[in-house]
């Protein structure tokens, strides 16, 4: 028995040293300069440099607005397809990742061609669909696991109970599904953020996200400035998913068997 | 459900299926075109097809061996994730308290981080330790975020098995190297599949880890390789066809697998 | 019995897991072909002792020997010990065929011979012709003789059975067991079981270990186990029992439930407590006057299949579980005797609680890890001292505000007119405890002690 915990051991060691210490590395180049001296310049510079911070403010606003319609689109999707009287074959979940083997920039591409072909200008709207369009998947998939595998006999005892179709789904279904929707949101939010070449894309460079400026400071070669807004990206992370409590651990394992 | 309701349903399904389905169309429809930008058409032709095929010219050269490259990451990187996340399965369900807790929570890391954070990471460690750039680098990064899914979708095959069956092997005779063989691996095959098809799709699909982590080594793959066509401007016409035959080698595959999967469970319903 | 050899022998075993010790010096002999069952509660350690021997845990102390050799260096794959484990634990990517030449396999035998001995096997388990069969579509009985054909086939020396039973239904069970019985008959070889079912221990064994906290509480015969308990947790884990408490007045003569009678045991003494263990099919109802010895009421009255359940309070005031062929009216007076062979008196393990205390100042003490008043007149500050407690001293609380400590309640006997419950202390200790109050397993009690209900001794050296 004892020997075989120690199974683990080479990837402990491998996480540590591909995990944790480049997430170190991280916030030790965010606090130095470039010879290696303790400074705070380049943090502060994320809330002096209007550049920077509208950057931020603007992923945010992206990012929710994703959230959103992947949530609202997704939603009904993943429900349909988990229902049995609605949806028998199993084939028309797989296509919905199908497209996830083609390549997102190929695909974003050919969706930025079709906005041109249309005559739609490239922005904000553009950029939302694509987004939304990349991002779906990661939403419909945990929901639609979690539904799935949820217990019939829930929503027939409330319905046993005289709740009417509406009622279950309110009371019964959305709630015990809310874990999904919290590990998709995972997969979709702060990913978002911090996308870039998509909206590029999608924008032809009029929008900037978050991901795109700290890309941009590691082509510029400042690098510390670069780790100092994933620093900062590292830190809300952190705390979004490790507030909540360990439960997150859990919902992620669910979103996660796709 | 009403039928009103079914219908109201269908359609709903079949409307996000077409939009998501428009653009891979759209590709394979210009794929028949000779034309350099995606949405203009010059006439029907195989043209694309054929210099795909045979490297005509010096740009889809560079994209056969991109799409090499993908390739040849994508099966070493999802191989290694599959055999250390596996034997990691084993341990962290061997283990218990805040030792399984600490490596549990790693293990959610790199599937938590967006995968600038990842790439960002790498490219620091690799710099850090001077490490150069290059095939090694890419994998043992795609190795990293790939692993997480392999663990996740080994472990609860172990924790589905019944607990006494690795004692059962021992009991009868065989050592712990042939118990692992003959009985554990057979058991969590189903598992190490699905996270190893997993890793595979995450590592194919990947662009910003491997955009970091190659650095300035000139390995390409189809993700920077387009990405730089699009910083130049315009697409290598050679990626259309590419595409196009790509996603039906993958629908027939996925089509196969699943309808078969499909007929077997008919079969034992019966 | 003197020409059997043992075949495996327990010496002074015991196994803890982190602070929990789960077996706590335990010795035994298994004799070569019989069949010993451990026989005990859930949590006893049996399954323990049996995974000791099957080599997947090794014991913290003493030495579990095979034919005489020392088997602690040798790993489970190379102990001539074969196991059938709880819920099966077949192979389910496996056929029945693969599943069972698992074991020859791996000794390379030849392809004939592995035929043979899986056919043979197949027939003894009344498998034949499943060979090509996927285990899961067995059912919970066809899995249970795959698992006994698997291990049988590899001609262990002994047989390790871990609960095999306890996942089939009571029909299943009842002829599995007599198939076990006859298996082992054919066989020859040495069985060992795991069981928490006295009556499969019964019905199965040839020498049962009962065991309860890590301890042997005593080895026997089914027959020895069932007549002559060694103590009240023997007598009231197997069968039903009358556990009373009672007085050695002289040879062959007890008192209990207010009566004295006849019995046949010697050498208690004269005027010595003991328990008494009646078994309630040996009350007998009489409408002889003379042959009558006690009378009392009959208080309900429930028919289980082949007898009669019946409780009735005697004249002075017990409660007796009587099983009777008859069924007797609820509420008729009845005539009852017992005859002296029936009576099983046993020595009182304890009569009171007794801790080694700590004089720690005017009037006060401490035991079991807490500080009690009492009179300490004669003991100066420092002293070692006994401290004595009767069991219906102890007050048992629901609530812990006003409690001198807390326990949980791990055993509990009735007793005829109170309980005897048997509570452990948060420090692991043990205190006995009469009461008239209804408690259930595994309450959390507060335990209060007055300053009046505590004696203190000097220790005798």
């Amino acid at each position: 028995m004892g020997k075989r915990s120690a199974w683990a051991l080479p990837y402990f060691i491998f996480l540590v040293l591909f995990v944790v210490l480049p997430l170190v590395l991280i916030g030790v180049y965010a606090l130095t300069d470039a010879d290696g001296r303790f400074t705070l310049a380049n943090m502060g510079a994320f809330f002096t440099d209007p550049k920077i911070i509208n950057s931020f403010l603007v992923s945010l606003e992206v990012a929710l607005e994703n959230t959103v319609i992947c949530i609202l689109v997704g939603y009904p999707v993943a429900y349909i397809l988990a229902d049995k009287s609605l949806n028998r074959s199993a084939v028309t979940a797989v296509l919905f990742i199908l497209p996830m083997w083609i390549n997102a920039l190929m695909r974003t591409m050919a969706t930025a061609e079709i906005f041109n072909v249309l005559g739609i200008g490239l922005g904000k709207g553009t950029l939302l669909f694509g987004m939304a369009y990349d991002y779906l998947p990661f939403m419909i998939y945990p929901i639609y696991n979690i539904l799935d595998k949820m217990d019939k006999s829930y929503a027939e005892a409330a319905q046993d109970l005289g709740a009417s179709p509406v009622k279950v789904f309110l009371k019964v279904t959305l709630p015990l599904s809310l874990p999904g929707v919290a590990s998709g949101v995972m997969m979709v939010f702060m990913p978002t953020v911090s996308t870039f070449a998509v909206s590029e894309i999608l924008t032809n460079n009029t929008i900037m996200l978050f991901g795109s400026v700290i890309q941009e400071q590691f082509n510029n070669l400042m690098w510390n400035q670069g780790a100092a807004l994933s620093f900062i990206m590292l830190i809300i992370i952190g705390v979004t998913t490790l507030i909540p409590g360990n439960k997150n651990s859990e919902t992620v394992e669910g979103g996660a068997t796709v | 459900m009403k039928t009103g309701g079914r219908i109201v349903a269908k359609a709903y399904l079949w409307l996000i299926l077409i939009v998501i389905y428009a653009p891979i169309a759209f590709i394979a429809v210009f794929s028949f075109t000779e034309a350099k930008s995606l949405g203009n058409w010059t006439g029907f032709t195989f043209n694309l097809y054929h210099s795909l095929f045979t490297g005509a010219t010096s740009n889809s050269e560079a994209l056969l061996v991109a799409l090499k490259n993908t390739v040849v990451i994508a099966l070493v990187a999802s191989l290694i994730s599959t055999v250390l996340g596996t034997l990691a399965a084993i341990g962290i369900y061997n283990l218990s308290g805040r030792k399984k807790k600490t490596i549990q929570f790693l293990n959610n890391i790199p599937m938590l981080n967006p995968d600038i954070i990842t790439g960002v990471s790498l490219f620091l460690l690799f710099v850090f330790l001077h490490i150069t750039k290059g095939y090694t680098t890419i994998i043992l990064a795609h190795v990293t975020f790939c692993t997480p899914y392999v663990v996740l979708n080994v472990l609860p095959k172990l924790t589905q098995m019944n607990p006494n069956i690795y004692e059962a092997a021992l009991d009868l005779g065989a050592t712990p190297m042939q118990a692992l063989r003959k009985v554990l691996v057979p058991l969590l095959r189903p598992g190490m599949i699905s996270g190893f098809i997993l890793a595979f799709t995450m590592s194919l699909d990947d662009f910003a880890v491997t955009y970091f982590t190659a650095g300035s080594s000139g390995i390409d793959t189809l993700s920077t390789f387009i990405y730089s066509d699009v910083r130049k401007g315009g697409l290598t016409p050679e990626l259309k066809p590419m595409m196009t035959l790509i996603f039906l080698l993958v629908l027939v595959v996925l089509l196969v697998v699943n309808l078969r999967s499909f007929r077997k469970q008919k079969q034992l319903e019966i | 019995m003197a020409k059997e050899t043992h075949i495996i022998n327990i010496d002074h075993v015991s196994k803890s897991f982190g602070d929990k010790k789960v077996l706590d010096d335990i010795s035994l002999y298994i004799n070569k072909g019989e069949f010993i069952t451990f026989l005990g509660p859930s949590g006893c350690g049996k399954t323990t002792l049996l995974r000791l021997i099957a080599g997947f845990l090794s014991p913290d102390e003493g030495v579990i020997t095979l034919e005489g050799k020392d088997i602690s260096p040798l790993p489970p794959h190379k102990r001539p010990l074969n196991t059938v484990f709880q819920r099966y634990a077949l192979f389910p990517h496996l056929d029945v065929y693969d599943n069972i030449a698992f074991g020859l396999k791996l000794q390379k035998l030849p392809t004939e011979d592995i035929n043979k001995r899986v056919k043979k096997v197949l027939k003894l388990v009344s498998m034949s012709d499943y060979e090509d069969r996927d285990v899961n579509s067995l059912s919970g009985g066809q899995q249970q003789r795959i698992a006994i054909a698997r291990a049988i086939v590899n001609q262990p020396k002994v047989l390790l059975l871990d609960e095999p039973l306890s996942a089939l239904d009571l029909k299943m069970r009842k002829d599995m067991q007599i198939e076990l019985k006859e298996m082992h008959r054919k066989l020859g070889i040495t069985f060992i079981y795991v069981t928490h079912d006295q009556e499969e221990a019964l019905t199965l064994s040839d020498t049962i270990v009962v065991m309860n906290e890590g301890k042997i509480q005593q080895i026997g015969t089914p027959v020895d186990i069932y007549n002559e308990p060694v103590n009240c947790f023997v007598a009231d884990f197997i069968g039903e029992s009358n556990i009373l408490k009672g007085r050695m007045m002289r040879d062959r003569r007890v008192a209990f439930i207010k009566h004295e009678f006849d019995c046949v045991d010697e050498g208690f003494g004269e005027d010595v407590p003991v328990d008494v263990v009646v078994r309630p099919e040996d009350i007998y109802f009489t409408t002889d006057p003379a042959k009558c010895q006690f009378t009392a009421k009959v208080n309900s009255c429930i028919f289980k299949g082949v007898h009669y359940e019946m409780w009735v309070d005697t004249d002075t005031g017990y409660e007796l579980m009587i099983q009777d062929y008859d069924p007797y009216e609820v509420g008729s007076e009845v005539m009852l005797y017992i005859d002296p062979d029936d009576i099983q008196v046993m020595k009182k393990e304890r009569t009171a609680n007794t801790y080694a205390a700590k004089v720690i100042g005017e009037g006060k003490v401490e035991f079991l890890d807490t500080e009690f008043e009492c009179d300490t007149a004669g003991f100066a500050e420092g002293d070692e001292a006994v401290a004595t407690i009767r069991f219906e001293k102890v007050e048992l609380l629901d609530y812990e505000e006003e409690a001198d400590l807390t326990g949980n309640v791990v055993f509990i006997l009735y007793m005829g007119n109170h309980y005897h419950l048997t509570v452990k202390t948060e420090c692991g200790e043990n205190i006995w405890v009469d009461t008239n109050d209804i408690w259930d397993k595994g309450d959390f009690v507060g335990i209060k002690i007055h300053p009046q209900s505590l004696q203190l001794s000097k220790p005798t050296e």
